[in-house]
């Protein structure tokens, strides 16, 4: 017997499932899709529990296949990994090159706030950062500094990207405008250009803060959590006042008004405030925000605003009628609102397979008032999370040491997950706010994930199947 | 691939691999050109000799007397079969499947 014939072919590892009244393969290592026929099918049942090739290619024959036909079937699975052999090397996700181009910037702006939400990562409870003796406001050179750092990091991208963050981003809006000039005009220089966006609580809005966002293409979302008294139960001022009546002709001011980019909302989602469907509706079809994102409040599960398991579930639950009507819009040809459903389409679409969560540390950084460099916007000002300086660039090991442990190769619990390729043990910070370890897999919510990423395969297949250019759209959306 | 539809960039990338594994390389061609493949065992690509591409030995010359018609008719090889051109034209016609009626296959006395 050759060796051939005496290989034993077993299911590779992928996940599989139904839409629209078909099969789909999703290839875990790859995070390739692939639609199924009735041969390949049977194939994958007949080596179910492991079969040799010659008694493949016998059983396939015996079906009414020649023995060309049978042979090519079993390659073409066998090549694509969606079956495997002993021979099959695993190939592990691979590091990311040393010089990875920085593509986006976070610039915390300031790190004091006008609002006193009290589930905030920022000053809660369970916050990272330690700003005591740091200061309060960016200056200009701090923040110059960074857009020449940006630039200097990017290699060859032509356009990169500067989010401005905060504590509240508007309570230094005379700096967001100096950097925006400055750093169109060096870009320009270089023949390149900058992308922005900033993220905000809307309450300082005014007209000419709105008309120049939207003259300078600056993309916003605004952080808000729904109706009034969902709303109004955390994201309160100093004086526990609610926000909501300050904020909401502000928001309808800036939809109306900002002409050049669509207009999010990132809704936090915590213990009480659970209803998605209502706060959608609100969002979406009372003030007119074009997409709504939402996640969980990150937080030690002991605090009183942590959503417990049978909120998250109820969260599902909700999650999952948003994504039915966003399905019956895509087979309409109709983008709807809902942009968690959406962001992981454009994951799906381009097949990422993460070696990190995100690209925090990699591609993107933050950097605080101080000058300091962190691996993202949540860990600025953060003294044990500290990645460099702007004056003086990024260290080296810190960074080695913070994307070693945020490495999907070191985070054992994943890999035998299917959501792996997209997830990739999920948020550092949540990571660090939970378990202590910014590497840590977080296992709190990974029932979640996995549900939630076979609903959206489901519809990737359902879409895929009946309107399959609709998909076409994904592939200039960001992923990862 | 025949039986597998790719629905993304990953699975597009994995479908244009398997493709190029059964692909001839072409060098310095015109696109849509075919490559030249001249006749001769030594340099025809047809499988027989040692592995296919993927590695596999199942479906070669097995069994070996399978490669008497590679010899025979698509390149002569006076050192081990007759002359099938000129003198022996005859000289498989009670064979038909070389891997039954081998057997039918003589020895020829010039």
């Amino acid at each position: 017997m050759t060796a051939t014939e005496a290989r034993v072919y077993t299911p590779g590892e992928f996940k599989e499932f139904d839409a629209a009244g078909e099969t789909f393969l999703y290839l875990v290592p790859a995070g390739a899709i692939f639609q199924l026929d009735e041969t390949s099918r049977l194939v994958l049942d007949l080596v179910k529990q492991g079969m040799p090739h010659d008694q493949l290619v016998a059983a396939l024959t015996e079906k009414g296949y020649s023995i060309g036909d049978a042979e090519e079937i079993v390659h073409e699975l066998h090549m694509s990994r969606a079956i495997i052999s002993a021979d099959t090397k695993p190939e592990p996700v691979a590091e990311p090159p040393a010089d990875f181009p920085l593509m986006t910037l976070v610039l915390n702006l300031t790190n004091q706030c006008n609002l006193s939400c009290q589930y905030c990562y920022e000053f809660g409870e369970d916050k990272v950062a330690t700003p005591e003796g740091k200061p309060k406001f960016m200056d200009y050179e701090t923040a110059k500094q960074s857009i020449d750092y940006l630039l200097a990091s990017s290699g060859e991208r032509e356009t990169v990207h500067v989010t401005f963050f905060g504590g509240e981003t508007l309570m230094n809006f005379p700096l967001l405008k100096q950097v925006v000039t400055y750093a169109n005009e060096t870009a320009a220089a270089q023949g390149r250009s900058i992308d922005f966006s900033l993220t905000t609580n809307a309450t300082l809005l005014t007209p000419q803060i709105v008309e120049f966002l939207s003259e300078n293409k600056i993309g916003v979302t605004v952080s808000m959590d729904g109706p009034p008294e969902l709303h109004d139960k955390l994201r309160v001022f100093a004086n526990g006042k609610g926000s909501y009546d300050i904020i909401a002709p502000r928001v309808r001011a800036l939809i109306a008004n900002h002409k050049t980019r669509p207009i999010t909302c990132r809704v936090t989602l915590t213990n009480g405030v659970t209803d998605v469907v209502r706060i959608y509706r609100h969002l979406k079809d009372e003030l007119g925000f074009h997409e709504i994102g939402f996640a969980p409040v990150t937080t030690s599960p002991d605090r009183l605003y942590a959503i417990n398991e049978p909120g998250m579930h109820g969260v599902l639950k909700q999650f999952h009628i948003l994504a039915d009507e966003w399905l019956e819009y895509a087979l309409r040809g109709e983008m709807h609102g809902f942009s968690n459903v959406s962001d992981t389409m454009a994951e799906l679409y381009q097949g990422v397979n993460k070696s990190h969560p995100c690209g925090a540390g990699l591609g993107l950084v933050g950097v605080g008032p101080s000058g300091d460099i962190a691996p993202c916007h949540r860990f600025v000002d953060s003294d044990t999370h500290v990645l460099g300086h702007i004056s003086t660039g990024m260290d080296k090991e810190k960074q080695q040491d913070f994307l070693g442990r945020g490495h999907i190769n070191t985070k054992y619990d994943c890999h035998t997950c299917f959501a792996r390729p997209l997830c990739a043990g999920g948020c550092h910070h949540e990571a660090y706010v939970r378990y202590g370890d910014t590497g840590h897999p977080n296992l709190h919510y990974c029932d979640w994930i996995r549900e939630w990423t076979e609903t959206c395969l489901k519809i990737y297949g359902t879409v895929s199947a009946k309107n399959p250019a609709f998909l076409e759209q994904f592939a200039e959306r960001k992923a990862l | 691939m025949k039986h597998m539809r790719p629905l993304n960039r990953k699975a597009k990338r994995i479908d244009q691999f398997v493709a190029s594994l059964d692909e001839d390389v072409v060098a310095l061609q015109n696109p849509g050109a075919r490559p030249h493949v001249p006749m001769g065992c030594a340099l025809s690509f047809s499988p027989g000799w040692e592995v296919d591409s993927g590695g596999g030995t199942a479906g070669l010359c097995q069994p070996v007397e399978r490669d008497i018609y590679d010899c025979y008719v698509t390149c002569f090889w006076p050192a081990q079969v007759p002359d099938h051109l000129n003198n022996y034209p005859d000289w498989a016609s009670k064979c038909a499947v070389a891997t039954k009626d081998w057997r039918k296959l003589d020895l020829v006395y010039p």
